[in-house]
């Protein structure tokens, strides 16, 4: 990573505790991470039966209507989701960074709400709100006598995306603008521009790359997503081709791995093209004593069309929620504005009968979390502050998951760990354990990052002041980096447990038996009758309620912690 | 750079006169800008001198558009600007930070003010080169900001002001952000650049030297008043009051209490006996004796002058001179010693006295 290139490490030589946890990160990086993905790719480019190289399975990929369809589609839904995305955040933002608005907080609160549920639970509640018979149609209809198709085949996953992921365009958005200096907008105002133009000419070329990053993000995600789509009954799209391939057709046809490899391929061709774009372009240009850009107060029209559009904007983002608490408390609601009738039935049941769900759910994402600030927390450390070789390799590995779709991470473990029985004969593909690993990859590169962030706080002289004091290396780390860490790695692991809670893409491959499901499986079984759409919609707000409430409170924790310790941010 | 540019890049026809009546400006309650008047004279190179959070900057802000005042009026060449938006007043303003925009190269950043104005794309192009040949970066048009040096940012910020030929020059602590050896080269050429433009120009500064070396006049500023308008000289010889003899140059400050009437007036000093006050010197309410460290001497009782009795505290050597602190009464006096080679140094601790003219005695009150 260029930043980790950037600090001077001034150690003589590896010892032999570093060069152990090198091995023993590089070892559990190899099997879950690097073989899968491996074993996914090389059986992509080999001949079905004999094993012999080839790239026919491509050929074959490229031939076929379905799969030349489902590649156009999850381009296009990928595209339309980052368009209207951009619809949805730039004037959020915008407002909020360049006016006195008192909605300011509201927004930027609010647009981290629709990240801690995963999309296609709010997909179920969307077809009851904006389906052909769902409650805007039907009002439409009898009011006005149309419809608009909002959720008819690809628009559905649009529409349900783009909600859900314009937050990843809000926030980069919100914190390029930020970082402008006023005096940028200001010399342009001495320069004689004002108004659309100045914002056309400085401020937005000054926040591009932060545009570029939410949005190559979110096409990322959405072109990944699996269970989205397969909600919505939209099948063809490479996610849902790779699972359905893998799962009806069986373990050794090549096409899921085709696929898996082209998603593998998007995905680090979205990153590379963000990378190239945002290349010598740290226009964070606040200085000191500078401040950001100028808030102008609001004239009384403007207000008036700014909380509208803020107003509706708001309410259609949590349009999911509501939809999911509506249809939790609802005895039946079809084809009606709002539910027949209201109960709570739904939650005793789920309480009853799927507690084991939310028991899994916590198990799995603590693990997770756990692993990943553990072995976070060492590569940050191996790379900020020592030389031992091999540290270099160990980041880039960790970082390499982000390009690797839960599908595909999925589909490697099947693939790899399928053969591998337990004394007791299942195979190992199917333990629990697996779903755990494949959450913590998953999740390993933000928890890193976290965790780079942590240990740059910690000043090496406060490390040199403890070795000058007769230390040992081990006990400068005990003592004085962990502790002022703490806050940091919290962070890490409350990103890494509240994601990992909601995921589902991997969770899907590997959960065998209901009584291994986590949440998301669960979620995702429910709503796929009718029935369980009740307890399948309680499910999802209990969900909801406990990844906010681990993310407020340690929130809270890091905030109080931060503020003894007299660190900023 | 050459004389025949300057109608190229540069002012606008003859040089404007800034007038500022009654400006005063508040952050909510707090009183940031008390009563300012100024007369700045046409082709005037101006400082604008004080401490930080004096209300120089607040000033320079509010000529340019960026901060409003709630009384007053800022003329400039015969018109009322304060009305007026920051992108109709053509106030050139070079920023603090210079400013530059990253992701344009210098030509583009240079080109901007003119593109606004919709000009020719000729013309724009004819004195974005002007406006860079006078400032001596005509090679680097293509160059992106972050690959310029400071001093070279601080030129293309310059260049980008004077291409839209500004009514008025304003500067924000221009040199803030270059080392050393750059400020004293850069303040030279931003003389000589003004003196060529005759082009009016507002100099925001904390430093008196900077103020001192390149500014006609100077205002100087503390707690958002103007102490004293005056030159450079001026304000050395002849400040106005404590703050200015204290904010320009160093100056001893010597408590005590003024006895006596008419001719016979004494000035008794805390502590350390008492010196005549010469016939006709005004002394305010409440003054204090102000010396400046080279008009005494040690040791040494010139007819003529006045002498106090004091011990060495301490000294400083500094090659050319020798600072000796010494206590007089309960102050600590610095004095300037010429140093001559051969001479040996007075010891601290030792007792002598000090010797002065009481005409290069200041009385000033705060």
């Amino acid at each position: 990573m260029a930043f980790a290139a950037a600090i001077p490490i001034n150690r003589i030589s590896a010892k032999p505790g570093q060069i152990a946890a090198v091995a023993l990160i590089a070892l559990f990086l190899a099997i879950f991470l690097v073989i899968p993905a491996g074993t996914v790719i090389y059986t992509a480019f080999t001949e079905k039966g004999t094993g012999a190289l080839t790239i026919v399975n491509f050929q074959d990929f490229f031939r076929t209507r379905l799969f030349q369809q489902s590649f156009f589609n999850s381009v296009y839904v990928s595209a339309m989701s980052v368009v209207w995305g951009t619809l949805i955040a730039l004037p959020l933002a915008v407002l909020t960074t360049r006016f006195e608005f008192r909605g300011s907080l509201l927004i930027q609160t609010l647009g981290f709400i629709p990240l801690i549920m995963p999309p296609f639970v709010g997909a179920v509640a969307m077809q009851l709100l904006f389906g052909r018979n769902g409650t805007v149609n039907l009002l439409l209809n009898d009011w006005l006598g149309f419809r608009i198709p909002f959720m008819e085949g690809l628009n559905g996953v649009i529409f349900v995306q783009s909600l859900h992921y314009f937050p990843f365009i809000l926030i980069n958005l919100s914190t390029s603008l930020r970082n402008i200096d006023r005096s940028m907008e200001e010399a342009a105002q001495n320069l004689g521009s004002s108004g659309f133009r100045l914002f056309r000419r400085i401020v937005f070329p000054l926040a591009m790359p932060g545009y570029l990053a939410g949005a190559s993000l979110v096409f990322v995600k959405v072109f990944d997503d699996l269970a989205t789509p397969l909600l919505l009954n939209v099948k063809d799209m490479l996610a849902p081709q790779a699972y359905l391939r893998v799962t009806s057709v069986g373990l050794t046809d090549p096409m899921g791995y085709v696929i898996s490899v082209i998603l593998i391929v998007v995905s680090i061709f979205a990153m590379w093209l963000s990378a190239v774009a945002m290349r010598g372009k740290d226009y964070s240009t606040v200085q000191r004593g500078g401040g950001g850009l100028s808030k102008r107060p609001l004239r009384r029209g403007e207000a008036v069309l700014a909380y509208g559009v803020v107003g509706l904007i708001l309410l259609l983002v949590l349009s999911p929620h509501i939809g999911l608490l509506l249809l939790s408390l609802a005895t039946v609601w079809s084809f009606s504005p709002l539910p027949d009738g209201f109960t709570v039935a739904h939650y005793t049941r789920v309480f009853g009968e799927s507690s084991l769900y939310i028991k899994n759910t916590l198990i799995y994402a603590s693990l997770a979390g756990l692993i990943d600030v553990i072995v976070g927390g060492a590569i940050a450390y191996l790379v900020l502050r020592t030389k031992v070789i091999g540290r270099r390799w160990l980041d880039w590995a960790a970082t390499a998951a982000l390009a690797i779709p839960g599908v595909v991470l999925g589909i490697g473990y099947l693939r790899t760990f399928y053969g591998i029985s337990l004394p007791d004969g299942t195979p190992l593909a199917t333990l629990w354990v697996m779903v755990v690993m494949a959450l913590a990859i998953r999740r390993l590169p933000y928890a890193l990052r976290a965790c780079y962030a942590a240990l740059q706080q910690v000043s090496q002289s406060l490390e040199e002041a403890a070795e000058n004091l007769g230390a040992t290396k081990q006990r400068t780390i005990r003592r004085i980096v962990l502790p002022l860490m703490t806050g940091g790695l919290l962070a890490g692991f409350v990103t890494s447990f509240s994601t990992a809670a909601v995921e589902l893409s991997a969770t899907l491959m590997l959960i065998q038996s209901n009584s291994d499901a986590p949440i998301a499986y669960g979620l995702y079984v429910f709503m796929q009758s009718p029935a369980g759409r009740g307890p399948g919609a309680a499910l999802g707000v209990i969900a909801v309620i406990m990844v906010a409430a681990c993310t407020l409170l340690s929130h809270y924790v890091v905030e109080r912690r931060q503020k003894t310790l007299g660190m900023n941010k | 750079m050459n004389m025949e540019i300057r109608n190229e890049a540069g002012s606008r026809g003859a040089a404007k006169a800034i007038s500022i009546t009654d400006v005063n400006l508040y952050y909510g309650e707090q009183h940031v800008l008390k009563d300012i008047n100024l007369e700045i004279k046409p082709g005037e190179f101006f400082a604008f001198l004080g401490p930080s959070g004096c209300g120089k900057t607040t000033l320079l802000r509010l000529i340019a558009g960026f901060n409003h005042a709630r009384q007053g009026k800022v003329v400039i060449g015969g018109e009322d600007i304060l009305d007026m938006p920051p992108w109709k007043r053509e106030i050139g303003m070079v920023f603090q930070s210079y400013a530059l925009w990253p992701h344009m190269t210098v030509a583009h950043n240079v080109a901007f003010g003119l593109e606004e104005r919709r000009l020719r794309k000729a013309e724009v192009e004819r004195r974005v080169n002007a406006a860079l040949d006078l400032v001596g970066l005509k090679h680097l048009a293509e160059r992106r900001p972050a690959q310029l040096s400071g001093g070279q940012q601080q030129r293309v910020a310059l260049a980008r002001t004077i291409a839209i030929e500004p009514r008025v020059l304003l500067l924000d602590e221009p040199l803030s952000n270059l080392d050393a050896k750059m400020r004293v080269e850069v303040r030279r050429e931003l003389r000589e650049l003004q003196q060529r433009l005759q082009l009016t120009t507002i100099f925001v500064t904390h430093d008196q030297e900077e103020a001192n070396t390149v500014c006609d006049r100077i205002a100087v500023f503390n707690e958002g008043r103007i102490q004293q308008v005056g030159t450079p000289m001026g304000l050395y010889e002849k400040p106005a009051n404590l703050f200015v003899a204290n904010f320009l140059g160093t100056a001893n400050i010597l408590d005590g209490k003024v006895t006596g009437d008419g001719n016979a007036r004494r000035f008794e000093v805390a502590g350390a006996g008492s010196i005549p006050i010469p016939a006709g010197v005004d002394v305010p309410e409440g003054a204090k004796l102000v010396l400046r460290p080279q008009y005494a001497r040690i040791g040494v009782n010139e007819p003529g002058s006045v002498s106090l009795p004091g011990r060495i505290a301490h000294r400083e050597f500094l090659g050319a001179t020798v600072r000796y602190g010494v206590q007089v009464g309960s102050a600590t006096m610095l004095i300037d010693a010429p140093f001559h080679s051969g001479d040996s140094l007075l010891e601290p601790g030792r007792e002598t006295m000090i010797g002065f003219k009481p005409k290069s005695a200041l009385w000033l009150a705060n």
